[in-house]
């Protein structure tokens, strides 16, 4: 097996696309434009979830989020007319108490990973597996079933909420 | 040039990806004989198309550009090109630029894990069919970008037309999937794979093709699968999105030359991936007709014959062609033409005979001959059935092919399970 | 230089700590509540590249066969699949009462 190939490389450019599409998402005033800055974010965490060596999860992120969650996303805003709400402020009241909020956990993270940061000890030897999906697959169904089930459920009741809300007469 | 030559012919008898065997040289060439392989399929794909149609609507089709209107596809690409690239003044500059960007690079993407043959694929990922499934899914988020970014109506109304249609139709196609995917796990170790290649050597190992496992149940997951994908690709009769007698053109109205283009070129592309995804997964890939039953020297022989004398029969009718050409002066240079493109057909079948050729392509020309049935019947759908109304797509899929689909997971899983179930009923009777 | 060189896991912790407050910021200062909702959704990724990041870590220290934290990405992408249906399925009642979608309009309780 060939060692990986320019991983720093990778790592910063995949990091660096996923913070500026946070930033994206979160200061542009068109929420289809923050929305395609999230796809953006997303499929650049695939791409680290694969240098992570979690292929599974990396594609489940593609198929689901990418695919599902941000198509859901789309058509709900563009079934809601967004003309109104470019012409209004986009912070609401509150932002400076919520931003001051915010750096403050900020600097709490910051201050932690400072003070903790010899508690990771890099692992010595990157495993490389060929059954990362089959493995998956055993804990999800193995030791992981009675919330595998709940997760069902919570499906469920998900799709019923969504269809109670949305539809206009039942 | 000896060394060079003994080079390709060491990396030719090796039966790795180049992806498995982690050589970037050959990667490149595949991807671009990918690449030029399906450029030359969209090409051939538009002039059969137009033309079965019209046969179908006994007519005659493009005529004039070239013998049969062979070179009707050029001219288009030529037009296309030249055509002014107008941008709508309203529109959402960036997101309208990329939108085509995305729809075309989805589209390509996918054919990185598509198996041409057990060496004959870029690479072999282990989550394969998820990546294909994932990134198809991906091109949805281009026609709705590219709907919304016209600012226009009929673009959005086929936007979201597209978005809930693909949305919807992605389920169903997930569980027909997942049926073969547990049809995969029934050997030995008892596990799955969802890597193409594997999938493929599954059906070898098991001795038939998905489609004919635990009969009914391969089929019914195979119809779900081929119903899904015509919706996925928004052709006939799910063409919702771009219905031209109620939207214009649907999400790509307000794009004109290249980047109209782009579309045209993604939706053929994003065919003949789904294409290959139901052929890898229902109809063995790139397996020739009964491996096992029909297997020998001179069985293998006599399959390995079959693309040299497919390619030998189209030159014969491409002959038969010429000889029934109009005998008139203005049609000479058409006549020549037809007759050196039945020669170039008759000389590549003559190529495809060569030993060492014969041995490499035929795990190709069976993928391709497959896929090609698919080709055809996308426009046999098209010739044939009327568009459906929206909320009768909505309820095909939602209660016709999802229901289908979760009892066809359920029974798939209890059939491949039985001896297990079995041996459970019979210990729990005796005690 | 060789914390640079070399990616760690306190690199891919950083990075989910950075998206995490990135979210944070947009559900504490947006009012349209899409961006709220796709805040969210920046939340509910950093805490999966955690959960990756250390599962990777685990699966270093105790063999191939430890992906729980994998599992647990899937089981948040599934509950972030099930909080997007129902909160733009209350997203579209609601602008369908009161033609808006800002946060700070949601004051029904104030009648």
């Amino acid at each position: 097996m060939n060692p990986p190939v320019a991983t720093t490389f990778f790592f910063y450019l995949l990091a660096a696309i996923m913070l500026i599409g946070g930033v994206f998402v979160i200061t542009r005033k068109n929420a289809v434009h923050s929305a395609l800055a999230l796809i953006a974010t997303l499929l650049a965490q695939a791409g680290i979830y694969l240098m992570l060596y979690a292929p599974f999860v990396a594609g489940v992120q593609i198929i689901l989020y990418a695919g599902g969650i941000m198509v859901l996303f789309l058509f709900v805003i563009m079934l809601i007319s967004i003309e109104r709400s470019l012409k209004e402020r986009m912070l609401n009241r509150q932002w400076v108490v919520g931003g001051l909020a915010a750096l403050a956990l900020g600097a709490l993270f910051i201050s932690v990973y400072v003070k903790g940061k010899n508690l990771f000890p890099t692992p010595k030897v990157p495993v490389f597996e060929t059954n990362n999906t089959q493995t998956v697959g055993n804990l999800l169904y193995g030791q992981y079933m009675f919330p595998f089930e709940i997760a069902s459920l919570l499906l469920l009741v998900a799709i019923i909420g969504a269809v109670v809300m949305a539809k206009k007469r039942i | 040039m000896g060394a060079l030559l003994q080079y390709i012919q060491s990396y030719l008898s090796s039966d790795k990806t180049p992806g498995a065997a982690g050589n970037f040289f050959w990667a490149t060439v595949y991807i671009l004989l990918v690449f030029l392989g399906l450029s030359v399929a969209v090409i051939a794909m538009n002039w059969l198309e137009r033309k079965i149609l019209a046969h179908m609507q006994v007519r005659l089709g493009p005529m004039r550009v070239g013998p049969h209107g062979l070179l009707q596809p050029i001219a288009d690409a030529i037009k296309l090109l030249l055509k002014e690239d107008i941008m709508p003044a309203e529109a959402d500059g960036l997101v309208f630029w990329t939108a085509p960007l995305i729809v075309v690079l989805a589209a390509f993407t996918v054919f990185v894990v598509v198996p041409f043959g057990p060496a004959h694929a870029i690479t072999d990922m282990n989550i394969g069919i998820l990546f294909m499934l994932g990134v198809s899914s991906l091109s949805v988020l281009g026609i709705v970008m590219a709907g919304w970014a016209s600012n226009s109506h009929y673009p959005l109304m086929g936007a979201l037309r597209s978005s809930a249609q693909m949305v919807s139709y992605e389920v169903a196609m997930g569980l027909a999937v997942v049926s073969v995917i547990i049809m995969t796990s029934l050997n030995d170790q008892g596990t799955g794979t969802l890597s193409m290649i594997g999938i493929v050597q599954s059906q070898m190992a098991q001795g038939e093709w998905f489609v004919f496992k635990f009969f009914p149940l391969g089929l019914i997951g195979f119809a779900i699968f081929a119903i899904a994908m015509v919706a996925e690709t928004n052709r006939a009769p799910f063409d919702l999105p771009e219905a031209e007698s109620e939207l214009t053109a649907g999400f790509h109205t307000e794009y004109s030359g290249f980047r109209w283009s782009l579309f045209f070129l993604a939706e053929y592309s994003a065919m003949i991936a789904v294409s290959s995804i139901a052929v890898t997964l229902w109809l063995g890939g790139w397996l020739r007709p009964f491996p096992n039953w029909l297997h020998g020297a001179t069985w293998d022989l006599i399959f390995s014959l079959v693309p040299g004398i497919t390619f030998l029969l189209l030159g014969a009718i491409t002959f038969f062609n010429v000889v029934r050409m109009p005998k008139h002066p203005l049609f000479k240079i058409q006549t020549i033409g037809l007759a050196g493109f039945g020669a170039v057909l008759g000389l590549i079948g003559l190529l495809l005979f060569l030993p060492p050729v014969r041995d490499r392509v035929g795990d190709i020309f069976w993928f391709s001959a497959k896929v090609a049935g698919f080709m055809y019947l996308y426009i046999w759908y098209r010739g044939t059935f009327p568009r459906y109304r929206f909320d009768q797509l909505m309820k095909v899929g939602w209660k016709v092919l999802l229901p289908t689909g979760l009892g066809l997971l359920i029974l798939t899983a209890g059939v491949g399970m039985r001896t297990e179930i079995w041996k459970a009923i019979q210990g729990a009777t005796q005690r | 230089m060789d914390a640079l060189t070399h990616i760690s896991i306190l690199h891919y912790i950083v990075l989910a700590a950075a998206l995490f407050i990135l979210g944070v910021v947009g559900v504490l200062t947006r009012r349209n509540v899409v961006v709220i909702l796709m805040s969210i959704e920046l939340i509910l990724n950093a805490v999966n590249l955690n959960l990756v990041a250390f599962s990777r870590y685990w699966q270093a220290m105790h063999g191939p066969p430890a992906l729980h934290g994998q599992v647990f990405a899937i089981f948040v992408i599934t509950d972030a699949a099930a909080e997007a249906a129902v909160g733009l399925g209350i997203l579209i009642a609601f602008f369908r009462n009161k033609e808006t979608v800002n946060m700070d309009e949601v004051n029904l309780m104030k009648w």
